[in-house]
């Protein structure tokens, strides 16, 4: 290793970054470091600006909410999946729907075929949603569904299976992911344009207001973005400049951002590089706090704190070595936190050969507990907050994240900024950026490109069956035969006159439901109305 | 240099919309000389043997994240020869459990690269199997 020029001694590295593309750290932080930032921009756990913690008791009052994502097969092995979890301290639950529901076909349509139950669990009707929560009363669990394009038609069966049950509708608690602006940036499961797609977000988060106060009506998610490739700071950029979009569409409608914010959530990943990790969750609560109140003038506290979900991060889990992907998720699950997260999901160490298997899966969950009563980071609020480096790191976020709002502000918001395909080439360079400072070594990735060992595959993994769509499909068969069909072709009219009209959708939606009409065709009713997206190839 | 540009087709067939892998290795193959065309996700396996034979090109590239890659690249790849384009060189990706490895190389998948593979081993496999200069 030679000496640098300067004469300081040396170092492993030329330059040390959190991640490729991400922020350079200087060798050590002094107190001159925090010069750029007051004590007020810190601040108190529970105050404004909520750097620190939404809560002035954080995690000493209550912890996080432990919240698995969990679904596949058919709804009677998911039931059997989310009683599993249940009884091993779960506290909240979080429905994978399989892609077909998340894109608006039925189990039997020809796009469907092979991916049946795959990744997620199958609901074609009301049917399926009883039967998922066979056992399981809503009126007393916290459920979270990401689900966005169908969003509208999933949230109706939730009501209707909920109210089929006895529940209080109006004390439902739970999260509908309903944020389709990432679809068309990162996950790719929309189905219309982003007009009348903006519309169906909106209608979800009025009606919720005005229906289902304990439900958050969307959850604004960077983890998609983060996945695809993003940094930390354009996932916070990025997905700040998504709620800023969803918050101007809702005033727009007319409404009061007290009367809706507050039910506004957000959800975003967590890599293995804690402290960045950290400041990242920090900047954030500064952030959306000082956008709600100079920006949209909110009064109400709820509306200001930013609320989320965490999920620690797949993209970093390797087939290579599985079991090293234990000691990915324990950093990653840390950081979320030490960062001040509201509730979390960890990933199982199987995840990138399969979906995860039941022994996987409690690890995954145990991870949580471990660190909730052995690690002592849940004893002091904000354990962190007055470091050097993260408050400099919290800083340093901040302002790159500020200077993408501001871009994209230019462009004249994120549905603009995203039809330019702005977002989308930005994370697409920092993923290649990534993927060749993997192929160089200049970015280690242990196990992978370098530790490297004989590959030795798990072989207890979870498989999903043909036999699965078959059972699904004789299923959605039968059950259209029994239902009142005239019944459902009247609803399904008055699907279309509604779609057409500028009147909320769901109230609607949830009359089709109890029909068993199909999520097909609700979808399809739709896409006569609002057409189908075919999203621009952006490399 | 008189060889010709490889020409690759690269698509995601079946509903999964993992797109970072797939978008990654288009660059990649165009950044090493290939001539690329990236036709995107949601796509079913007559489109994609369709596009292949319009474009005439020497190799697909299939991507699949969801677990359905059973149900769609051995009929991709049935349809690409049923076309006419037994020749072109069909390679695969995504999350893909080992044991399904050979099923798949014996349905006309020449090559499966799950995670972890770097672009230079799939530029060179293809280098390999379809001419042009070898890194």
């Amino acid at each position: 290793m030679s000496e640098k020029k300067s004469g300081k001694m040396a170092e492993r590295k030329e330059r040390f970054l959190t991640t490729v593309d991400g922020t350079e750290v200087n060798r050590v932080y002094t107190p001159d470091d925090l010069a750029g930032s007051t004590p007020e921009d810190i601040g108190s756990p529970g105050e404004y600006p909520f750097t620190r913690h939404i809560m002035p008791t954080g995690y000493r009052g209550r912890l996080w909410t432990m919240r698995q994502y969990a679904g596949f097969a058919t709804v009677e092995e998911t039931n059997k999946r989310y009683k599993y979890l249940y009884e091993q301290g779960q506290t909240g639950f979080s429905v994978a729907f399989h892609l077909p529901t998340q894109e608006g076909y039925d189990s039997d349509h020809p796009l469907s075929t092979g991916e049946v139950g795959k990744c997620g669990v199958t609901i074609d009707s009301l049917q399926d949603m009883e039967r998922l929560w066979d056992g399981i009363p809503l009126a007393d669990v916290s459920t979270s569904m990401t689900i966005n394009a169908t969003a509208p038609i999933i949230l109706a069966m939730y009501i209707a299976a909920a109210e089929k049950q006895g529940a209080d509708v109006t004390k439902l608690r739970g999260t509908v992911q309903n944020d389709i602006l990432k679809e068309y940036i990162a996950r790719n499961t929309y189905i219309f344009s982003p007009a009348p797609s903006m519309r169906l977000v909106t209608d979800i988060c009025s009606y919720c207001s005005q229906y289902m106060p304990q439900w958050n009506s969307i959850s604004i998610s960077g983890y998609h973005m983060r996945e695809a490739g993003a940094t930390a700071a354009q996932e916070a950029g990025f997905t700040l400049a998504n709620g800023i979009a969803y918050v101007e569409a809702m005033i727009e409608k007319g409404m009061d951002v007290d009367y809706f914010a507050p039910q506004f959530s957000f959800f975003f990943a967590a890599y293995s590089n804690v402290l960045e990790e950290v400041a990242k969750f920090r900047a954030l609560r500064r952030m959306w706090a000082g956008i709600m109140k100079d920006r949209f003038a909110a009064k109400n506290p709820r509306s200001i704190m930013l609320r989320y979900h965490v999920q620690t991060d797949g993209f970093t889990l390797t087939a290579q070595q599985p079991l090293n992907n234990i000691v990915r998720v324990t950093l990653q699950a840390l950081s979320a936190v030490l960062g001040g997260c509201q509730s979390l999901h960890t990933n199982s160490f199987d995840e990138a050969l399969a979906l995860p298997s039941e022994q996987a899966v409690q690890v995954a969950l145990r991870t949580q507990q471990i660190i909730a009563h052995e690690s002592g980071a849940t004893d002091t609020v904000d354990p962190l907050g007055g470091a050097y480096y993260i408050e400099w790191l919290t800083s340093e976020i901040e302002k790159k994240a500020v200077a993408y709002i501001n871009e994209i502000d230019k462009m004249g918001g994120a549905l603009k900024a995203i039809e330019k395909g702005f977002i989308q080439k930005e994370i697409a360079t920092a993923a290649y950026n990534h993927q060749r400072a993997v192929d160089s070594g200049e970015q280690v990735i242990v196990g992978v490109n370098q530790f490297v060992t004989d590959d030795e595959q798990l072989t207890d993994i979870l498989e999903i069956g043909i036999e699965v769509e078959e059972r699904q499909i004789k299923r959605i068969r039968e059950m259209k035969q029994k239902r009142d069909n005239e019944k459902v072709k009247e609803v399904l009219d008055k699907v279309h006159t509604t779609a057409v009209s500028t009147e909320n959708i769901m109230p609607v939606l949830v009359e089709a439901v109890k029909t068993y009409a199909t999520v097909g065709e609700i979808s399809n009713t739709l896409r006569d109305v609002f057409g189908e997206y075919r999203e621009p190839s952006i490399l | 240099m008189a060889n010709k540009k490889v020409r690759v087709l690269i698509a995601k067939p079946g509903l999964d919309g993992h797109d970072r892998g797939v978008k990654v290795v288009a660059r990649g193959l165009r950044d090493a000389g290939m001539e690329v065309i990236y036709l995107g996700l949601r796509l079913t396996p007559e489109q994609i043997a369709e596009a292949a034979i319009q474009e005439d090109v020497d190799v697909v590239g299939l991507d699949c994240l969801s677990g359905a890659h059973m149900a769609l690249f051995p009929r991709t790849v049935g349809l690409i020869s049923e076309k006419g384009g037994s020749d072109i060189l069909v390679i695969g990706g995504g999350i893909i459990p080992k044991k399904d490895i050979p099923g798949l190389k014996e349905a006309g998948i020449a090559e499966i690269f799950g995670p972890g593979t770097s672009i230079d081993e799939i530029v060179n496999f293809i280098r390999n199997r379809v001419g042009g200069e070898v890194k």
